[in-house]
């Protein structure tokens, strides 16, 4: 339907994508007949006024005085932890007891991030089931998940609507054991995870319980509890990670080179990263479910991220087991770590080849250092995420001025405050455990640092400060296959200062490309 | 340490749940049992003979102060009264608002995962009224309370309610391990209440574990907010609690699943007992002059 010869507009031959499309005359028309008369717009001059007196001190504190509000968490809810915990088994289906939408959320929410499709059902609760109770809705979505999706396991978990209205999992699945819906034998361990209580580090660390719980006290009642027979075998638990596939095969690669006997509880580094080879898997690698069973006779769990095993970690230490907590592992120090507790538990020396990696990463560092030591950071992750970056930028000698995670609570605090008084370039950084990324767009604007780390949402916030954004953590929905990259270990640690110094240099081009005005400094070499 | 018991008082509202149930611990706290109450009643009133107290602060109105129930530490919420008996009340909103049911189970869950259960002998659940929800049945999910005991009285709706909360108890029992320990009646001198309660028992395939006359000098403890067992601990009142308290100690693992009964043969048991007349349809909606209730 063309209006005139000048303007382009949509037809067959020739499609104009969104980018296009919506700057033509007859849309920018409709946009500003629209505004003028279904928007009651303020007028412009006052909507400017207000931008400029959100970038101001005055603003900044009303602000941080904010108690009843709180605007772009950077967080999510519990079941999204708990889907991400359940895939990593072989086989498993997560089944989220509650409504439809929620999962659906979930399910976008991976599969946005991993550019996977990422499998995982609801028992469809609607407002009867709110009444009534949602028993019938697990019975019979029980029996339609185990005929239709044919999985090993499915792990059950909730959505807020079945956690208010006191829906008890442990009852209503062995009803429907009873009843039929799943095999007599047919694992289905479970968790608890009101969405309106802790983030998905939360549900990563019920879940992860649950199942190992599950397995390791007698599959709610149905097999006497297992007695543990130590090994020397060592489990590590990831936590809730977007660089988890990268993470995991790095993992692999540094033990395998060790010759530790080592044991991954939830592995879901192949259900996020299938193969398009004609073959559709809906359910790819995992740890084995006989493996949940072994993993209480280890010797010890390493949990690469402390804080998304708060209950699961002490759990296994009461089984027995030595336990040890990190905190997601980026760069040296952290790598160091995380090695020499591999190899005191397991009597592994670390063999010579990680040691020149570790070498060549220094050497990396020391090569590039003239251009990051000194630069600030703004840095917001989930609690070890930000742990990892904020120790590795100190090592890189640049400043982490503000480190911010919604999700954390005083302990993490404190461990950032100890990171920051272990080096100079801690001096005057700050930490704001609890805050949102509208506190942080505050930040910015009154203390600005020179680059931001942080997910895809951060975005926003580089838009309206300005802040250069390098992008890290979960989600990333913009940017593609971030995720197939470790950032864990001496590699991973490389990684990570390719992509700072990559958009350091970007910045660099960015600000001296004017022909015969600051071109002097547009240099072929950095 | 011997191994934790948990039992639950549930009841018609009204019927003194709260204070059997006090009177009672109290008398279980004088055989040398280290007791906790977890009051799961929005009105918060489970404790008050044994505290001294109008109202405990309870779980969720301290949390709504600091913030969240993360924000709150066990010493925060429990107090401690009569014969160290540490004490508990869940709380919840105002009549008419919000979901009392959540709050029971975030109060339990905060209750366990902060180590309230530890160093005790009893923890006792008071609940409110029916089983209206799945929250209120928090307190019977598995690895809860083992044992329910229901406070009834012969009145018509008292034993309806407790046959609803047998039919509650049902439902978990099959899966989980909670059982019915008994019926406590309260006495409210209504016919052949004895029979009846008795009679009720054991269509519920239970016993009548106690029939608590009335007294009143539990009116009088109450308005000092004291258990009878600590206003008067030698009057004859006393020594019934005491009797009911040695045999709920007695009862362990004496419980059983209920055989929750229909409405229909809850009104054949009131005919049976002369309370109601068969079939005798006339006298339905008609009012005390038209035509006398047969007693």
């Amino acid at each position: 339907m063309e209006t005139n010869g000048e303007t382009k507009s949509q037809n067959a031959e020739n499609v104009l994508d969104h980018f296009h499309l919506f700057r033509q005359p007859q849309y920018l028309e409709m946009f500003e007949r629209k505004k003028r008369e279904f928007e009651d717009p303020t007028c412009s001059d006052e909507v400017e006024r207000i931008r400029e007196w959100t970038k101001t001190k005055e603003y900044r504190d009303k602000n941080f005085a904010r108690e009843a509000i709180t605007i772009n968490p950077a967080k999510a809810c519990q079941p999204l932890g708990a889907i991400f915990a359940a895939v990593g088994f072989e086989g498993t289906l997560p089944f989220v007891h509650g409504s439809q939408g929620c999962v659906a959320y979930f399910r976008s929410h991976f599969s946005r991030h991993f550019k996977e499709p990422s499998g995982c059902v609801s028992s469809s609760m609607t407002e009867d089931a709110a009444v009534f109770g949602g028993l019938n809705n697990m019975i019979d979505g029980l029996a339609n998940s185990y005929a239709l999706y044919k999985p090993k396991m499915i792990a059950v978990s909730t959505t807020c609507m079945a956690e208010v209205i006191g829906d008890d999992l442990n009852a209503f699945i062995k009803n429907a054991r009873e009843k039929g819906s799943v095999p007599q034998d047919f694992d289905v361990p479970f968790a608890h995870t009101p969405s309106f209580v802790g983030s998905h580090i939360t549900g990563y660390d019920n879940m992860m319980k649950g199942i190992l719980e599950y397995f390791w006290d007698g599959k709610a009642k149905t097999v006497p509890p297992l007695v543990r027979e130590p090994n020397g075998r060592i489990n590590l638990i990831i936590g809730f990670d977007g660089n988890v596939v990268g993470n995991v095969r790095e993992v692999r690669r540094i033990l395998d080179l060790m010759g530790v006997d080592y044991l991954i509880v939830s592995d879901n580094s192949d259900v996020w990263d299938t193969p398009a080879d004609g073959t559709f898997r809906m359910y790819d690698g995992g740890t084995k479910l006989s493996e949940i069973s072994d993993a209480l006779h280890s010797k010890a769990t390493i949990s690469m991220q402390s804080f998304c095993t708060p209950k699961t970690l002490p759990y296994i230490e009461k089984k027995g087991q030595e336990t040890i907590g990190l905190h997601y592992p980026i760069g040296i120090a952290a790598t160091d770590r995380f090695l020499q507790e591999v190899s005191r538990l397991s009597g592994k020396p670390i063999p010579e080849s990680l040691e020149k990696e570790r070498g060549r990463l220094v050497d990396a560092i020391a090569d590039s250092s003239a251009h990051i030591h000194g630069k600030r950071f703004a840095v917001y992750a989930d609690p070890d995420v930000a742990l990892g970056i904020t120790g590795f930028l100190l090592e890189l000698g640049a400043e982490p001025a503000h480190v911010l995670a919604t999700n954390a609570d005083a302990a993490w605090e404190g461990k950032v405050r100890e990171l920051f008084s272990s080096s100079p370039f801690g001096a005057g950084c700050q930490v704001y455990p609890g805050k949102d990324l509208w506190h942080l767009r505050s930040l910015l604007f009154t203390e600005p640092v020179d680059f931001m780390i942080g997910n895809t949402y951060a975005k926003y916030l580089e838009r309206d400060t300005g802040t250069p954004l390098i992008r890290l953590g979960f989600p990333i929905f913009d940017r593609h296959h971030h995720h197939r990259y470790p950032v864990w270990g001496y590699q991973g640690a490389l990684n990570v200062l390719v992509w700072i110094l990559d958009k350091i240099f970007d910045e660099m081009d960015r600000n001296t490309n004017v022909p015969a005005k600051s071109d002097y400094s547009f240099d072929i070499i950095r | 340490m011997s191994e934790l018991r948990q039992i639950a008082f549930y009841g018609k509202g009204g019927i003194g749940k709260s204070t059997t149930s006090q009177n009672t611990l109290a008398a279980l706290a004088e055989l040398g049992q280290r007791i906790l109450i977890v009051g799961c009643d929005p009105k918060a009133d489970s404790t008050r003979l044994i505290l001294h107290s109008k109202n405990q602060d309870t779980i969720l109105h301290l949390a709504a102060e600091a913030g969240s129930v993360e924000d709150l530490e066990v010493e925060d919420v429990m107090k401690v009264g009569y014969k160290n008996i540490r004490c508990v009340e869940s709380g919840g909103p105002e009549p008419g608002v919000g979901c009392a049911g959540r709050g029971v189970i975030t109060s339990i869950n905060f209750l366990e995962e902060n180590g309230a259960y530890e160093g005790i002998d009893y923890v006792s659940y008071d609940v409110l009224g029916d089983v209206v929800c799945g929250g209120f049945a928090m307190p019977i999910r598995e690895n809860k309370a083992q044992e329910i005991y229901i406070v009834m009285s012969g009145e018509m709706m008292a034993m309806y309610a407790a046959n609803n909360i047998s039919k509650g108890i049902l439902k978990y029992a099959n899966s989980g391990g909670v059982r019915l320990g008994g019926l406590v009646c309260n006495e409210r001198q209504t016919d052949l209440e004895l029979e009846l309660a008795e009679a009720l028992a054991a269509k519920l395939g239970t016993t009548l574990i106690h029939f608590v006359p009335r007294d009143n000098v539990v009116q009088h403890a109450e308005l000092r907010r004291m258990t009878v067992i600590e206003y008067a601990p030698k009057s004859k009142q006393a020594d019934e609690y005491r009797t009911l308290a040695k045999k709920i100690h007695e009862n362990k693992g004496n419980g059983v699943i209920p055989t929750p009964i229909t409405m229909d043969e809850l009104e054949d048991l009131l005919m049976q007992f002369g309370i109601m007349k068969r079939e005798d349809e006339s006298v339905v909606g008609k009012a005390a002059e038209e035509a006398v209730l047969c007693v």
